[in-house]
C-alpha cells in the first residue's frame, strides 16, 4: 500500500504506536476499506444522478432537480426509499444462491475500485500485475449474474442470465487483448508505472493509430461488459422485462444497480489510466500540485463515463446474435491484427514521443 | 431457412413463455404464449380477451349519436377516425348530405390524428428497439397536436368531435394557424427522425429482412393500413374509396415492395410527409358555412344493411350496420385492422429471435383495446 497524503500518514503514524503491529494493519485495513466503500456508494449515487440528468438532457426533458440542490439528494432519497422496501423473493428460488448474488456482483465491482490509482498518492492497492487484476476480477461479476438468473426460477431471469454469460466471455476477449496492445508500449502491468511511461505523452498519442483503434474496441468492448445499452441484451426491458433481476426487489435490486454503475465507472477509469494519462494532467500544466491529480483522473473519466451515456442514450439495441457477431467477426480480428502493428511500431520505433 | 444440426448429448426441449399479459413490449393487455427453443421463437399464440369491453354489444343498446363515443375507446390513437367511420355511416343510411366545411374539417383533424398516433408509434418503435430517447421526441411533436385537439375539440386523447350530421362545435380560431405552425415546425423534425432512428445502423440491421410478409400472404390474412402496403398490397381506403374531403386533394400512397419490419417503418414516416401535404392542401381552403346540419333528436335508420370503411392510422376500419328501423341498431359490426393484423404475428415471427419479435410487434402497431373492443 502507498500513500503520500500527509494526513494519511499521520494516521499511519499514530496507528502503529499505540498498538501492536498486526492489530494496526488490521485495523488500517478496515478503514481504508470503509473509505472505499463511502467512495464506492457516493461515487455510485452520484452517477445514477449523472445519468438521469443526461438522459433528461438528451431527451428534452429536466430531469431530477427538487431534492436538494440541482437533485444532488435525489439518488439519496431513492435508496432511503429501496432501503425500506420489502424483499420478496420468488417461492421457489434457490435462495442460498438467490441471496448470495447481489454480493457477487457489488463485491467484485469493489474490488477492481481498489486498483484504480485516483492520483499518485491516492491509490489503496498498486500491484505489479494491476491490469492483469483488473480484468480477471471484472469478469468474476458474470457469476453473480448468473446465479441471479439462475436461482430466482423466472425464465425472463433465465434469459437474461444466458445472454449475460454468453456477452461477457466474449467480450473479455477483446477488453483484454485492446489493453494488451497498450501493454506493448509500456512494458508493464502495474498501474502506477503504466501513468509514469504516459509522461512522455500520453499512450494514445505515443501509439497513435493502432492505440485509437485499440481505444475504440476497448470502449465497446468496455459497455459491452458492464451490460449497457446497446448492448443491455441481459435487461433488455422491451423483451425480459428487467431481466436477470427481474425478482429482486428493495436493496438486493440497488446492488445491482449501484453494480452497474460502478462497472462503468471502473472501465472509464481503465480507459483514462491506459490512454489518456490517469492523474496527469495535460502537457504537465499543474504538475507542481500533486494533489490536483485527483482532479485531472475525474475529469477524464466522466468525459469517458458521459461518452458511455452518450451511447446509451443514442442507439438502439444490437439483438443477441448481432452481438457475437460483432464481436467474432469483426472486432477479434482487427484487435489480432492491430496487436501485431503495434508490435511491429515498437520494434521499428514508431511511436510518438514528447 | 437452412439449418445445420449439430450431434450433441446434451438434451434440448421447447418452453413457454408467457409474454404479457403485463409486458412493456405488448403496449397494453395482449397476451402472448410462445414457444421458445433457447431464443428462437417456435409459435406464437395470441391470447385475446384481457380488455374486451363489448363494445358491440353495447352498440345494440345505444342509440346512432352515443355509438359514436364508444368508438373512441376502441383504436384510442386514431379516435377521430373512427367517430368518422359512425358518422359516416348513419349519414350515408340517412342519405343526409353534410357541408362542405364539415368535410374538409374532417379531412384535416382525420390527418392531424393520423400524424398524432404515428407519432406515437415511432416513439414506442424505437423504445421496443431500444432506443429510449426516440419517445420522447415523438411525444414532442404529438403534444403540438393535442393541443390544437384540445382547443377545438375540449379533449386530448377521447375527442368526440364528429356527430352524426356533422362536427359538436365549429373550429376554434386558432385552429388554422396553429396547423400551419404545426406544419412548418413538423417539417423540420421528420428529417430529425431520420437522424436519429432510420439511419441508424444498429437499428437499420435490427430490422431490415426481418419478419418478411409476402404480397400474398398480406392479402389472405387481410393485412391493411401501413402493414399491407409495405408488401407492395396496394390497399388505402383514402385512395381508392374516398370519403369526406380526400377526393379533392391529390396524394401518393406510400408503398413498399420489400415487406420487411424495415419497410413498415418506411411505409410510415413516408406517411408523415403525405398526411402533412394533405392537410397542407386543405388547411387554406376552409370554406364558409355551417359545422352541422340539423337531424332528429332521435335518429332512426331506415331498414337495411349498411356499410361503410375508412382508414385509420392502423389500417382499414369497416363499420358494419344492421338496421331494423329502430332508435337502436340491430347489429353493428367493427372490422378492426388490429385483429387481422395481430393474425399474421405467428407467421412471420417464427423463426426469428425473441427481439425479432418485438421489434416487428412494434411496426404491426397493434392497439390492444382495437382488437379486443
Amino acid at each position: 500500500m502507498k500513500y503520500g497524503l500527509s494526513i494519511i500518514t499521520t494516521i499511519h503514524d499514530w496507528l502503529y504506536s499505540v498498538m501492536p503491529e498486526w492489530l494496526a494493519g488490521l485495523v488500517e485495513m478496515i478503514l481504508i476499506a470503509l473509505v472505499y466503500l463511502g467512495i464506492f456508494s457516493i461515487a455510485g449515487l452520484f452517477l445514477v444522478l449523472m445519468e438521469r440528468r443526461v438522459a433528461a438532457w438528451f431527451q428534452l426533458r429536466i430531469g431530477p432537480n427538487r431534492v436538494g440542490f440541482q437533485g444532488l439528494l435525489q439518488t439519496m432519497a431513492d435508496a432511503l426509499k429501496l432501503l425500506s422496501k420489502e424483499l420478496t423473493g420468488t417461492e421457489k428460488a434457490d435462495k442460498f444462491l438467490y441471496n448470495l448474488a447481489p454480493y457477487f456482483v457489488i463485491i467484485t465491482s469493489l474490488m477492481a475500485l481498489a486498483v484504480i490509482p485516483f492520483s499518485a498518492e491516492f491509490h489503496a492497492f498498486d500491484i505489479n500485475i494491476g491490469v492483469f487484476f483488473l480484468i480477471a476480477v471484472s469478469s468474476i461479476g458474470v457469476i453473480g449474474i448468473l446465479l441471479g438468473g439462475w436461482s430466482s426460477n423466472n425464465k425472463y431471469a433465465l434469459i437474461g442470465a444466458m445472454r449475460s454469460g454468453v456477452q461477457t466471455i466474449s467480450y473479455e476477449l477483446s477488453v483484454g487483448l485492446s489493453l494488451l496492445t497498450m501493454i506493448l508500449l509500456t512494458g508493464t502491468l502495474q498501474l502506477s508505472e503504466i501513468i509514469e511511461v504516459q509522461k512522455s505523452g500520453w499512450l494514445i498519442v505515443q501509439g497513435h493509430i493502432p492505440a485509437v483503434i485499440a481505444f475504440m474496441i476497448f470502449m465497446i468492448a468496455g459497455t459491452a461488459e458492464t451490460n449497457r445499452a446497446p448492448f443491455d441484451m441481459v435487461e433488455a426491458e422491451s423483451e425480459l422485462g428487467a431481466g436477470f433481476h427481474t425478482e429482486y426487489s428493495g436493496m438486493k435490486f440497488a446492488y445491482f444497480f449501484l453494480a452497474e454503475f460502478i462497472n462503468m465507472f471502473i472501465i472509464a477509469a481503465i480507459a483514462a489510466t491506459v490512454f489518456f494519462g490517469g492523474w496527469l494532467s495535460p502537457f504537465g500544466i499543474t504538475e507542481s500540485i500533486p494533489s490536483l491529480g485527483v482532479l485531472w483522473f475525474l475529469i477524464k473519466t466522466l468525459l469517458l463515463v458521459f461518452l458511455m451515456m452518450w451511447f446509451r442514450w443514442t442507439f438502439p439495441r444490437l439483438r443477441v446474435d448481432q452481438l457475437l457477431t460483432l464481436e467474432w467477426k469483426y472486432l477479434l480480428p482487427i484487435n489480432l491484427v492491430n496487436i501485431v502493428i503495434m508490435a511491429l511500431l515498437v520494434w521499428g520505433k514508431l511511436i510518438i514521443k514528447f | 431457412m437452412e439449418t445445420t444440426t449439430v450431434k450433441s448429448n446434451f438434451k434440448s426441449e421447447e418452453y413457454f413463455i408467457n409474454m404479457g399479459p403485463q409486458h412493456p413490449a405488448t403496449h397494453g393487455v395482449l397476451r402472448l404464449v410462445l414457444t421458445i427453443d433457447g431464443e428462437i421463437i417456435k409459435k406464437v399464440d395470441p391470447d385475446l380477451g384481457y380488455i374486451h369491453r363489448s363494445i358491440e354489444k353495447m352498440c345494440e343498446r345505444d342509440s346512432y349519436q352515443q355509438i359514436v363515443h364508444l368508438t373512441d375507446r376502441m383504436d384510442y390513437l386514431s379516435s377521430n377516425i373512427n367517430n368518422e367511420a359512425v358518422c359516416l355511416a348513419v349519414e350515408n343510411a340517412l342519405e343526409l348530405e353534410v357541408p362542405d366545411r364539415v368535410k374538409v374539417i374532417r379531412t384535416i383533424i382525420g390527418e392531424l390524428t393520423r400524424i398524432s398516433s404515428h407519432c406515437l408509434w415511432w416513439g414506442v418503435m424505437g423504445m421496443d428497439v431500444g432506443a429510449l430517447t426516440t419517445y420522447f421526441y415523438g411525444f414532442r411533436d404529438r403534444e403540438m397536436i393535442n393541443d390544437i385537439m384540445e382547443e377545438t375539440c375540449g379533449a386530448r386523447l377521447t375527442m368526440n368531435y364528429n356527430v352524426p350530421g356533422g362536427l359538436m362545435f365549429d373550429i376554434h380560431p386558432n385552429f388554422v394557424p396553429r396547423v400551419k405552425k404545426f406544419i412548418t415546425h413538423f417539417k423540420t423534425k421528420i428529417p430529425e427522425f431520420d437522424r436519429l432512428l432510420t439511419n441508424n445502423v444498429i437499428f437499420q440491421k435490427r430490422t431490415r429482412g426481418v419478419g418478411i410478409l409476402s404480397k400474398e400472404d398480406a392479402i389472405s390474412f387481410g393485412a391493411s393500413g401501413p402493414v399491407g402496403r409495405a408488401s407492395g398490397y396496394s390497399c388505402d381506403v383514402r385512395k381508392y374509396h374516398p370519403y369526406s374531403a380526400l377526393d379533392r386533394v391529390t396524394f401518393n400512397e406510400a408503398l413498399q415492395t420489400e415487406g420487411d419490419t424495415f419497410a413498415r417503418y418506411k411505409v410510415r414516416i413516408q406517411e408523415f410527409w403525405e398526411s402533412l401535404s394533405i392537410i397542407e392542401q386543405l388547411i387554406d381552403n376552409i370554406p364558409e358555412g355551417e359545422h352541422r346540419v340539423a337531424t332528429k333528436a332521435v335518429i332512426k335508420l331506415p331498414k337495411g344493411e349498411y356499410f361503410q370503411k375508412v382508414e385509420t392510422a392502423r389500417g382499414e376500419l369497416g363499420v358494419y350496420v344492421i338496421s331494423t328501423g329502430t332508435k337502436n341498431p340491430y347489429r353493428f359490426k367493427f372490422r378492426s385492422p388490429g385483429f387481422s393484423n395481430l393474425s399474421l404475428l405467428n407467421h412471420i415471427a417464427v423463426g426469428g429471435k425473441i427481439g425479432d419479435l418485438v421489434a416487428t410487434m412494434a411496426t404491426l402497431d397493434l392497439v390492444i383495446p382495437d382488437i379486443d373492443r
